[in-house]
């Protein structure tokens, strides 16, 4: 029990879902009320507190995480649909892969930062893959209200640049 | 529900929505895919705005469904939100359906008691009303393999990503005269539902001249009722749309000139 | 350097409030929730509460549980922590309800019915109220202001040529992605019970001060404390005094740890936002475009309470007459009373408003002599030693001229201007236009108000030799640890490794002024260098100061002595020499420096849509000396597109005086694809009383987008848009009206 499961919403315990699903690797299972979402299995349920709630509306995308290798806004999936997929949170991203956003100023308040950071992963390992959009483009599901945008999309092409070669 | 990007927006302020009870068809594989077949592209009611835009071979044929799926919200709701969750929704701004209705799509209805193909232009009754019986499923969507043209897309929000419509229109001209007029003309965000305008097809086929936007006003009112709502006024909704017309079809049509 | 917390945010380590883990103090800890006001004036007549929950379970807080006042202290206390009866705005705290389940809380909540006997709101700054609006004095005006330089009554009556024009702005919500978060528990002090209030906020001490006022304590039984804010703009500033008391009321009440998180649509709804503004001008001017008289009239919506209105009011109109020189400038500004949400703090806090009534208008004068925009700014730009509108003489060695034609140069104006032209002539439906601005923004707290503040840091030298430098400024994103880490290391030539830089905690940390005003580097920076250097003086025993590995044996060695000990050094705010300001006739150094900037827009305004689009985005900026310039740039940047933001799409929407559009779906902030790389350019020209040789670099870049954008939809459609959010919906008519 961790100990921010106290805020996690609760249901009648013949409610509950029992679920397996990969979680930053590694298989996990978690008992879910029916009407949870995601964000909070992930926040309150296994105080895996990196993925922020910006509006709720799937709107700011701080609450992105990678579903099946997708960004997806965790507020807008139901915790029960990830049963049998895949789920990577920002959790999984080593602090030491980050130095190209770092310097850029990719982060100044931080709150959309996780989000931001697991959409820039995602199109930095699918880069060949998404030639005819611009970085611009498949980073607008990320509000932020401090950089003007420049830190992060600088910081995602140095990203690019940084670990090119190194991975498919 | 499918990808959920409609049903939990504001979820947990939403007690009244959480009271309902709903059917979950993520799981259903049999509803996953999209397939070809020599007349037409099938898409089940698991494919979403990203499976579409993956695909090389609907980007040949139906261009304006990646046109459309690039302008759903961003990457985020693209990987999750389904082109039939588009039309069970209902929306007046929906952004997959005009599409949909500019290539003469179908919906196919299954329920228990069996399935029935219904035309997406006969689908909607009213503001988020249709003739979906509560026992059935859109179970898959139609497209019949044509030969377009001249095709577009506009969709116009109040910013260029993470948008809602606030007036839209998709147009499809056919290629040969198999129909009597070749023209598909959908307008969405400007009625209670998104809408096929057979005012303006009609004036298109009729070979008047059309030498101003302004023009297209006696045939938009014939077809469209906009509002003022909190994200755009009627005015605005009816000049875009004549504006929009005109410029796109300046130079396709022999008539707009 | 890079930003210290950088790395911890970007792997989302970061805990903001709702990030901290349920133990401790915030162990039992139930969730706050407020009851509001469902309309924008009227007398409460009940609340309701609603059936089928068993209410004995619920913690209540009314008005009759606030042990003191039932005032926000602030400038003046008119707002109540909980409306009294009696609601003056849509979404006012009526009461207050706690409970450990979430969900069951929100249910609760949707079952309470305030129910109040309206009476005739005011929901129109712009109009006189009638007589039974009045709601403050006579008038509903919150505050008077006026600037009189020379005569201008006596230069209209023979000028040559006058430009008339009247421009509005429209409200602005700060969208900080992390919503208002605080929470409140009881510890045993000393003296009695503690209320600790922990929260994402700006100022430390105007919290300290609300909650000692309303809850009668003193400040050894209050505690406040920071916690990792998500970004503030300014939204940060004042509310979260009304959020800290509103913990600790049902902390009190519960006796037990209480947090309350907004959600969006309430942090929307119910907060502080721009002051909308509506500015007119009557400008006498020469053929030439010379400014011979301006008159200003500055009318603030300062809604429901006095909040912060003077202020802004007053920032507003010495910020009115733009960077010119004009030897007689009348300025008359009122901040008047309505039944909105209260106005409140926003970067920049008046300024971005009056700038951009004086920068439209400088381009209509242009056009009207047939002058191109740059001739008439070149004409009136103020020179070091002639005066702004409240007589301040200008000096510091910026050259504003030099300033305009290098970023003139640098964007390319002129074959920006021709292609543009070009490019209309050929496009059907395409039109692209160069617009600029040329601005200022005074540096800290206008006036005497520093001087007021009397702001202190201590610095504290560590057993191990580190310095800790305890200040309230806060960290929001803007990068004060940081820059802070670096002032400190190098006056007292450290390594960053080797200073800390205090999370602000009222009970560790002297009052180093609210983290406002872009006052935090150059004031408060300019007090850790005294700290330190009084520190270093101390130790040296009447020798010269001791710097680096000699202070911090130094250190050691007195930690040596002492042992247990605490080794401070305190710095007070002392103005420099020579700045007065007397703040009944508004006349003098209304700051002890300014920063200035140029910015240059390229649009493309598409006929079919109305849509505007930034093309190209260049912001020229003398901030002083450069402290970081990845965090400076960082700043301009952020601003430039919060301004892109308020220029063309960020609209309020009302319904019965409460904001209508309160989501983020519909309240349109630009997204990465909206908005161009903003490219910025600096002029270091250091100012020898900032920390560093920094002058403020948070709101100056708010300043300069919205006019030079609006400048720019002119001259690329010939139409003469007055009024912001430029809107489609707003520019199409003037579109259909533009042959």
């Amino acid at each position: 029990m961790n100990s921010n499961a106290a805020h996690k919403p609760v249901c009648a315990e013949s409610d509950a879902i029992t679920i397996a699903f990969t979680l930053n690797g590694k298989s996990h299972t978690a008992k879910v009320a029916p009407g949870e979402r995601l964000l909070d299995t992930l926040r309150y349920g296994l105080a895996l507190t990196g993925t922020k709630e910006g509006c709720g509306e799937g709107e700011c995308g701080a609450c992105t995480v990678l579903l099946d290798g997708l960004p997806a806004n965790s507020c807008l999936v139901p915790a029960f649909q990830v049963r049998g997929r895949d789920v990577r949170t920002i959790e999984s991203i080593p602090a030491e892969r980050l130095g190209p956003l770092l310097e850029s100023g990719a982060t100044q308040c931080g709150a959309c930062t996780p989000g931001v950071v697991m959409t820039a992963a995602w199109i930095r390992d699918h880069r060949s893959e998404l030639q005819s959009f611009t970085t611009r483009a498949l980073m607008a599901g990320n509000l932020c209200r401090c950089t003007g945008y420049d830190g992060i999309i600088d910081g995602l092409e140095r990203w690019i640049a940084s670990e090119s070669g190194g991975r498919s | 529900m499918a990808g959920a990007t409609d049903l939990l927006v504001h979820w947990p302020i939403r007690p009244e929505a959480q009271d309902k009870t709903y059917l979950d068809l993520s799981a259903i594989s049999e509803l996953r895919p999209f397939r070809w077949t020599d007349v037409s592209l099938h898409i089940g009611a698991l494919t979403t705005y990203w499976d579409i835009l993956r695909d090389p071979q609907t980007r040949a044929e139906f261009p304006l469904l990646h046109e459309a799926a690039r302008q759903v919200g961003a990457i985020q709701i693209q990987s999750r939100g389904t082109w039939a969750g588009n039309i069970a929704n209902g929306s007046p701004a929906a952004d997959g359906v005009p599409v949909l209705l500019a290539y003469d799509a179908s919906v196919v209805l299954t329920s228990m008691a069996g399935s029935r193909e219904i035309p997406l232009r006969e689908y909607y009754t009213g503001y988020r009303n249709s003739v979906r019986r509560s026992d059935e499923l859109i179970t898959s969507i139609i497209l019949p393999r044509r030969r377009y043209d001249f095709s577009v897309f506009h969709k116009v929000g109040a910013r260029r990503a993470q948008a809602i419509t606030k007036v839209g229109i998709a147009v499809t001209r056919e290629a040969g005269a198999r129909a009597a007029n070749p023209w598909r003309v959908v307008a969405s965000s400007v009625a209670a539902t998104v809408r096929r305008c057979p005012a303006i097809e009609a004036f298109l086929a009729s070979g008047a001249l059309v030498r101003v936007p302004s023009d297209f006003f006696a045939s938009i009112d014939a077809d469209i009722r906009p509002i003022d709502d909190i994200r755009s006024t009627a005015s605005y909704r009816r000049t875009v749309l004549a504006r929009l017309l005109y410029h796109s079809l300046r130079g396709v049509s022999a008539t707009v000139v | 350097m890079l930003r210290i917390e950088g790395l911890s945010k970007l792997c989302g380590a970061e805990r903001y409030l709702d990030d901290e883990p349920l133990e401790g103090p915030l162990k039992g800890c139930l969730w706050g929730m407020t009851v509001r006001s469902p309309v924008s004036r009227g007398r409460i007549r009940d609340i309701v509460y609603g059936a089928g929950f068993n209410w004995s379970e619920f913690v209540v807080v009314t008005p009759d549980d606030i042990p003191g006042p039932n005032e926000t202290y602030l400038i003046e206390n008119d707002q109540p922590v909980l409306a009294p009866g009696y609601v003056r705005h849509m979404h006012e705290p009526v009461a207050l309800i706690a409970h450990a389940d979430r969900d069951l809380l929100r249910r609760a909540l949707a079952s309470i019915r305030v129910q109040v006997d309206p009476e005739p709101p005011v929901l129109d700054f712009r109009v006189p109220p009638r007589p039974e609006q009045i709601q403050r004095g006579t008038d509903n005006v919150i505050k008077q202001l006026r600037i009189c330089k020379g005569d201008v009554e006596k230069v209209f009556a023979t000028a040559p040529i006058i430009v008339e024009g009247e421009y509005e702005t429209g409200a602005q919500e700060h969208v900080y992605i992390e919503n208002n978060a605080m929470a409140a528990w009881i510890e045993d002090g000393p003296a009695g019970d503690v209320v600790v209030v922990r929260g994402s906020m700006q100022c430390p001490y105007y919290v300290l001060n609300a909650v000692k006022h309303a809850l009668k304590r003193d400040e050894t039984r209050v505690r406040i404390m920071q916690s990792p804010t998500g970004g503030g703009f300014g939204g940060k500033e004042d509310y979260p005094s009304t959020i800290a008391l509103h913990a600790a009321l049902l902390a009190l009440k519960a006796q037990k740890p209480v947090k309350i998180v907004y959600d969006r649509s309430e942090d929307m709804a119910a907060t502080t936002k721009r002051h909308p503004s509506l500015v007119r001008h009557k400008t006498a001017v020469d053929r030439n475009g010379r400014l011979l008289a301006q008159k200003i009239e500055v009318i603030l919506d300062g809604g429901a309470y006095v909040t912060l209105s003077p202020v802004v009011l007053s920032r507003g109109i010495i910020h009115a007459a733009g960077p010119y020189s004009c030897d007689h400038v009348l300025i008359e500004g009122r901040a008047m009373l309505t039944n909105s949400v209260p106005y409140g703090a926003f970067r920049g806090f008046g300024a971005p408003q009056t700038i951009f009534a004086v920068e439209r208008h400088m381009d209509r004068i242009a056009q009207k002599l047939g002058i191109s925009p740059l001739e008439v700014r070149r004409v009136n730009l103020l020179k070091d030693g002639q005066t702004t509108s409240t007589q301040q003489t200008i000096c510091g060695g910026t050259d504003r001229h030099a300033l305009l034609e290098r970023a003139l140069g640098e964007t390319d104006y002129a074959r920006l201007l021709a292609q543009a032209e070009e490019f209309n002539r050929e496009h059907p439906y395409l039109r692209r236009g160069v617009g600029i601005a040329t601005v200022l923004h005074g540096a800290g707290f206008t006036g005497n108000g520093e001087v007021y503040l009397n702001s202190k840091v201590d610095v504290a030298g560590l057993p191990d030799g580190r310095l800790e430098v305890l200040a309230a400024s806060t960290e929001m994103g803007q990068g004060t640890n940081t820059v802070f880490t670096r002032l400190a290391a190098d006056a007292a030539d450290y390594a960053t490794d080797d200073v800390l830089v205090g999370m602000p905690d009222t009970f560790r940390v002297p009052n180093s002024g609210p983290t406002v005003a872009s006052r935090t580097v150059m004031v408060v920076g300019k007090l850790i260098e005294r700290a330190i250097s009084d520190l270093a003086a101390q130790l040296g025993g009447g020798g010269s100061p001791l710097r680096g590995k000699a202070l911090k044996d130094a250190i050691i060695a007195w930690h040596r002595v002492n042992g247990g000990g605490s080794l401070k050094a305190r710095a007070t705010y002392t103005p420099p020499p020579n700045v007065k300001f007397d703040d009944k006739k508004y006349i003098g150094d209304a700051y002890a420096t300014f920063a200035w900037g140029v910015c240059v827009a390229h649009v493309e305004v598409d006929l079919r849509t109305a849509a505007v689009r930034v093309l190209h985005f260049t912001s020229l900026q003398d901030i002083g000396k450069v402290i970081n310039p990845t965090l400076a740039r960082g700043q301009v940047q952020g601003g430039t597109v919060q301004a892109i933001g308020w220029a063309l799409s960020e609209e309020l929407k009302f319904k019965d005086g409460g904001m209508a559009n309160n989501s983020l779906t519909n309240y349109i902030i630009p997204t990465s694809d909206d908005v161009p790389p903003i490219r910025v350019l600096f002029h270091e020209n250091p100012y020898e009383h900032g920390g560093g040789g920094a002058k403020g670099v948070g709101e100056l870049p708010m300043d300069g987008p919205a006019p030079a954008i609006l400048n720019a939809v002119a001259h690329a459609t010939g139409c003469d848009p007055l009024a912001i959010p430029l809107t489609p919906e707003r520019l199409m008519p003037l579109l259909e009206a533009t042959p």
